[in-house]
């Protein structure tokens, strides 16, 4: 894992001063509220429907034991006793009061962390493939990447008012597990002819009230050109996107309104000059990244055989596990979803039992996915059953990974400030719906998306079945996509028609999955898979049985 | 009135002569030959445009209509990295608080108004810290 160098821990205690004097100068006066907001939004500090609400970065989604036990520490002192984690890999806390959030920050610091651009118009903290270093499909590691991004991206003087928000993603392996074709850049980590390692550029992804899968602008960009290319891409965008409609602000709408050709005309032209201009990067700051990413040393041991499986483990094993590169090693996924639960809350107690299994069992990290849920990267296979029976007095157990319940939700109007409708309740509604785990089991893999309004934070387009909660004259109403999908075979789905009523959208809900089950030709074939093959058709007429009826007659 | 702003803090205006708005240069216009003078662009101006006067150009004053607006910022940097080694005044509202990106970007001074450093007084930008960047760092040899 990336450590700290001096100048870094100065940084972000330097930061954490100056936050403090923007708070003073904010209180008596110096600062107006409009010029305070992007100030405390880059410092990740939100004014919510209820509270403020701090959102703490943690880059790529690392962290180590001891921080995920100062963010317990931190959601006891200054908080509920819970934190939130979020799909950009962060975790954020929604009851800070303001006065207190230059000691919560300074209480981050105190683990190398802070809360820097997970807000505002700016670079935001950028994601990265939640099994990096330890996915037996991976290419390269993409933290290394990810750190230097970071670094560059980290209270750059030039971009620190863009447009708007611009997020970064990058992966390593064929599958993508971070969304990269979703994001403002998208970067995957490939090999040329000559087997020379670079990146593919993806530009224009995102979610939103105009969703758009991104789109290629580089096929291949040496590794070294990176922060150049970056640089040019950010500076075409900063100088012409649009500034007049914060909805046609983002660079997808650049890409769509100029046409790809000419904007990465514009790009390569700017890159080109950045070549001969900007010094390379420094091969020792290279170094010392790539070092703090090599892999730790594996522990040999024999995989003992395990003869009498109790049922919960073994669903545990068939759902939560997945390949490391190591054949005796395992990538345990941790829900943060039991059934009826919130998607994304972690208590104090449990952020403990994780950093605990962490530092004893994971070579001392963890991961946050951007499905909102927890990961032990680096497990032993002789340790599974002791992890599962501590995971499970934690309440930590729940074999739903990729499954019907496994739900991505955005805070909705029980937080946000945005929201148009409940999310949680609904997520929880479908969860107990699907409360019998070894039925989820026979439904398979399947994404259920929800976000609470049209700024898509619950990812509901790239759902296989998206749900996205509307107010239409002040009563919920949600609509409901199919066909999203948010991997290397990217796809934004397609709604289905009109929205449902908040009391009839899980029964909506439960007559797609018998649908799907019904004409599905094998339980081998997911959910997608009989989507594309069979289209929105047999879904809609189980969802409209009254407007068939009408067809027919 | 307005104040100027640099590295040292509040500053007299010491700048003598003319600033002509950019289209100057191509609307049949004289130039001043001996007196040192400035160019006024317009935020859509492309820094590239304004390279073939870089030698003759004293100072370039761009605009910061509003804070949010970073725009000025890269317009800063891309002259510079285009090669101008002339003055760099940007113009409008500005906070203490982007002090520390404006001198990074290569701009010299700031020019806010008196509103504005009556109630951000000269301590307060004498207190930023133009310490090293994370960028710097980046690319030290």
């Amino acid at each position: 894992m990336y450590s700290y160098s001096n100048f870094d821990a100065a940084f972000v205690r330097d930061r954490v001063k100056e936050f403090r004097g923007q708070v003073e100068r904010r209180l008596d006066g110096s600062l107006t509220e409009d010029e305070f907001k992007p100030l405390r939004l880059m410092n990740g500090l939100y004014l919510q429907l209820h509270a403020y609400m701090l959102r703490v970065a943690i880059p790529y989604g690392t962290l180590n034991g001891a921080q995920m036990r100062q963010l317990a520490h931190i959601a006891d002192k200054w908080d509920k006793g819970y934190g939130h984690l979020t799909t950009r890999q962060n975790i954020q806390f929604n009851w800070p009061k303001l006065k207190d959030v230059p000691d919560i920050l300074d209480a981050l610091a105190d683990v190398s962390m802070h809360a820097i651009q997970t807000s505002g118009n700016c670079i935001r903290n950028v994601t990265a493939d939640h099994f990096a270093g330890a996915a037996a499909d991976e290419i390269e590691d993409p933290r290394p990447t990810a750190e230097l991004i970071r670094q560059w991206s980290t209270d750059h003087p030039e971009f620190a008012y863009l447009p708007r928000k611009f997020k970064v993603a990058v992966t390593g392996a064929p599958n993508d597990r971070a969304v990269t074709k979703a994001h403002d850049i998208g970067l995957r980590m490939v090999r040329n002819k000559a087997g020379e390692p670079g990146y593919e550029v993806v530009i224009g992804g995102g979610l939103g009230r105009t969703p758009m899968i991104g789109k290629v602008v580089r096929d291949f960009l040496p590794r070294a050109d990176l922060l150049a290319y970056l640089e040019a891409i950010l500076q075409v965008y900063n100088l012409s996107g649009r500034r007049d409609n914060k909805y046609k602000a983002r660079i997808k709408i650049l890409v769509h309104e100029t046409g790809l050709e000419e904007l990465k005309a514009r790009i390569e032209e700017t890159f080109a000059r950045n070549q001969t201009l900007l010094e390379p990067v420094d091969a020792g700051v290279v170094a010392r990244i790539n070092a703090s990413f090599a892999p730790p040393e594996w522990d040999r041991r024999a995989v003992p055989d395990i003869p009498h499986l109790d049922a919960g483990f073994r669903s545990f094993l068939d759902t939560n596990i997945a390949a490391h590169k190591q054949s005796d090693y395992a990538i345990v996924t941790v829900s943060t979803k039991p059934i009826g639960g919130t998607p994304g809350d972690v208590t104090s107690e449990q952020m403990r039992v994780l950093a605990d299994l962490a530092e004893r069992y994971s070579h001392d990290e963890l991961r946050i996915s951007h499905e909102q849920n927890v990961i032990l990267p680096h497990v032993h296979r002789a340790d599974l059953a002791v992890i599962y029976g501590r995971l499970r007095e934690a309440g930590l157990h729940t074999a739903n990974i990729g499954l019907v319940s496994d739900i991505i939700a955005c805070p909705g109007m029980d937080y946000c400030a945005l929201a148009t409708a409940r999310s949680i309740p609904v997520a929880q509604k479908i969860s107990e719906a699907f409360s019998d785990l070894q039925a989820q089991h026979d439904i398979g893999d399947l994404k259920i998306k929800i976000s609470g309004c049209i700024n898509a934070c619950g990812h509901h387009h790239v759902g296989h079945i998206g749900i996205l909660g509307l107010d239409r004259a002040g009563v919920e109403n949600y609509q409901i996509t199919l066909g999203g999908d948010g991997t290397e075979t990217a796809a934004i789905g397609e709604r289905t028609g009109p929205g449902f009523a908040y009391d009839e959208i899980v029964p909506a809900i439960e007559r797609i999955v018998n649908a799907y089950l019904d004409i599905r030709e094998s339980a081998e074939e997911a959910f997608l898979d009989t989507y594309r093959r069979v289209g929105a058709e047999p879904f809609k007429a189980v969802l409209y049985p009254e407007s068939n009826k009408a067809n027919a007659a | 009135m307005s104040q100027l702003i640099n590295k040292t803090g509040f500053i007299e205006d010491d700048w003598q002569g003319e600033i002509l708005p950019f289209d100057a240069f191509w609307n049949g216009q004289d130039l001043p030959e001996e007196e040192p003078f400035g160019v006024a662009i317009d935020v859509a101006t492309d820094p590239f445009d304004l390279q073939p006067w870089f030698g003759r150009v004293d100072m370039i004053v761009i605009p910061f209509a509003g804070f949010a607006d970073g725009r000025g910022f890269s317009l800063a940097r891309k002259l510079r990295q285009l090669g101008y080694q002339g003055r760099i005044r940007a113009q409008g509202h500005l906070l203490v608080d982007q002090f520390r990106a404006a001198m990074r970007v290569g701009i010299d001074q700031l020019e806010i108004s008196d509103d504005l450093a009556a109630r951000m007084p000269e301590h307060q930008w004498k207190a930023v810290p133009l310490s090293d960047s994370y960028q710097s760092h980046l690319n030290a040899a």
